[in-house]
């Protein structure tokens, strides 16, 4: 917490030589934007306040158009009320899956309609919400040339079913959510740490991380100085 | 085969993370039995500077700059697909002339990273002379780059919306004449090296990963290509305007070392094709769309992916109506497709091993972001 105290300093010098050259294309904004990093804080949980429905049905603009074809209805046919929110914001279809469906209907997608190749696995973290993480999975099917984009949402401490077993490629992409949000998968063969040292405590890419923060101890003890900053 | 060998000691190697032949900080532990690879753990995030977490804290504009830091031989394409990303986000395209124009530099862009590939990997192999050759003619492509936007290796080449910068005098020409020049000295490097019976040998039969395989661990790029997909996103899912140019997709037959050298290589002259199409084609206009001083899109989220030279690079925003990004994922294809090293090197050398690394093209600061 005494680390967000640092960041006005930290963000201020850094957002204004970022603007100074004059070939930014808008110093304005870019000054506009600095207090606006330093205090991510308040500017996070303001979008956890309309993301009740916001990541989902964008909320007071007009809702994006739903998402219509022979998939979604097989879906629907298939699964009743475990899927839902099938949308096509800008023209890319998504939907959601309860937590307890996410593996069969990662498993009926493959086998089925044919979307052979999971092109990413990855979280975003909603700390306001009960359920505060989307766990997202981009499909992609060579025969149907067709990209979708499937979402589970998990409350902290929840366990996804891992994927591996579907598709060996998730193996990566899992250990990275894991490493960067927490999020552990159920069934996982080998689930470390990847990007991040092996020790290393805590999950950078949660909102309540902060950008200075860091695992001192770590940093002490294996590199030998008092702090990375 | 590696149960007949069981009974022998197995020896735990460590490679990397400074080893010349990894590209970068890779540090691969490997499981020998004798010569016999039977097995890799690969150990990464040495370069990791947390690109995503930086993308929270920068407004949109802020962190075009950041994406060039990944893959850093081929900046202009994470550039490329970070602003259709956004600009997705905000529903606008940017302008015809800039489309031209970032097909050029990404073409050129996809020229220079393949041109160090191969010099790179044949000096892996044992061949000097190609490194030499390599940088020549990449070089050039260096200087049009620098002499359009001021930066060789980082680019920062386009804008939300289209281009900061007009070309400059005398652009086209030399785009046409690094055309002129490259087909022949691309025959020169095949000269060299695809009748080459050492090449030849370390990199036929080596490394196979099927198409199957490569769909199973999400590897694309010209390693699905080389196992015989003719699967390219500039044709499946065309974008800004390359559904206007007419190429190829070269594709090879076994998935090996030696296919994916070849795609690669066909890949280079297909570009110059494009290019020389596109500089015909570059229509007069304005270089940058409507796009507020402040880009704040409205709430919402996109995946937008193009085919960078290494495969499918990916970004996923998430806006949530501020002038930040509440989250940007990237989807690298060097990190996906280094996670098929362990299937591709199981049972050969380790001398394979280099080549196999060499051919799956990483750049270590897209892996690691």
């Amino acid at each position: 917490m005494s680390l967000d105290s640092a960041m006005p300093e930290e963000q201020k010098p850094e957002g204004v030589q970022g603007s100074g050259p004059a070939r930014s294309e808008s110093p304005q904004p870019a000054a506009d934007a600095a207090p606006a990093a330093a205090a991510p804080k308040p500017e996070a949980p303001k979008p956890a306040a309309p993301p009740k429905p916001a990541p989902k049905p964008p909320a007071p603009p007009p809702p994006p158009p739903d998402w219509e074809g022979d998939l979604p209805t097989a879906l629907k046919a298939e699964f009743g009320d475990k899927v839902s929110e099938f949308i096509a914001y800008q023209g890319q279809p998504s939907f959601v899956v309860a937590q307890d469906a996410a593996h069969q209907v990662v498993t009926s997608l493959r086998d089925i309609h044919g979307f052979d190749y999971l092109v990413d696995v990855t979280a975003v973290h909603w700390p306001k919400r009960d359920e505060a993480f989307d766990v997202i999975y981009v499909l992609y099917s060579f025969v149907r040339n067709e990209r979708i984009r499937m979402k589970v949402r998990i409350k902290d401490g929840q366990k996804p079913a891992s994927v591996v077993d579907r598709y060996v490629t998730a193996n990566w992409l899992e250990r990275e959510a894991y490493d960067m949000f927490g999020v552990e998968f159920a069934g996982h063969p080998d689930l470390r740490r990847i990007l991040m040292p092996d020790e290393w405590t805590g999950y950078p890419l949660r909102k309540d991380y902060g950008i200075l923060e860091m695992d001192n101890r770590w940093v002490q003890e294996n590199l030998g100085i008092e702090s990375g900053q | 085969m590696a149960e007949t060998y069981l009974d022998s000691t197995e020896l735990v190697l460590n490679m990397g993370p400074q080893h010349p032949s990894t590209h970068g900080v890779l540090r691969v532990i490997v499981k020998l039995d004798g010569e016999k690879v039977l097995g890799t753990d690969c150990v990464i995030g040495y370069l990791h500077r947390g690109v995503e977490k930086i993308a929270e804290n920068r407004t949109y504009t802020q962190f075009a700059p950041y994406v060039d830091r990944m893959d850093y031989v081929a900046s202009v394409s994470n550039g490329l697909g970070y602003c259709l990303a956004v600009e997705k986000l905000l529903g606008v395209e940017a302008t015809p002339r800039a489309q031209v124009v970032r097909v050029i530099l990404t073409e050129l862009n996809r020229i220079a990273s393949h041109l160090l590939w191969l010099g790179t990997h044949a000096l892996d192999i044992g061949a000097i002379t190609p490194l030499f050759y390599c940088m020549r003619e990449r070089e050039y492509v260096l200087n049009i780059l620098e002499k359009y936007c001021g930066a060789r290796l980082t680019t920062h080449a386009f804008r939300i919306g289209g281009l900061q910068y007009e070309t400059y005098e005398g652009f086209e020409q030399e785009c046409l004449a690094f055309c002129d020049m490259f087909l022949p000295k691309a025959d020169e490097y095949e000269e060299l090296l695809t009748g080459n019976r050492i090449w030849v040998e370390r990199m036929r039969g080596v490394g196979i990963l099927s198409a199957a395989d490569c769909k199973a661990y999400g590897v694309t790029g010209p390693m699905i290509r080389a196992a015989g997909e003719k699967w390219d996103l500039r044709k499946a899912q065309p974008y800004s305007g390359y559904q206007n140019y007419d190429f190829d997709i070269p594709t090879g037959e076994f998935g090996d070392n030696f296919d994916r050298y070849l795609v690669r290589m066909e890949e280079m002259r297909q570009s110059v094709r494009i290019v020389r199409q596109a500089v015909a084609a570059l229509p007069a206009g304005p270089i940058m769309a409507k796009v507020p001083k402040v880009i704040k899109p409205p709430v919402g989220e996109v995946y937008v992916s193009i085919e960078a030279p290494k495969g499918e690079l990916g970004y996923y925003i998430v806006s949530d109506g501020s002038t930040q990004p509440y989250r940007v994922r990237v989807r690298p294809p060097s990190f996906v497709n280094l996670q098929a090293l362990d299937k591709m090197a199981k049972g050969c050398l380790v001398a394979d091993l280099v080549a196999i690394i060499g051919t799956t093209d990483i750049v270590l600061g897209e892996v690691d972001r």
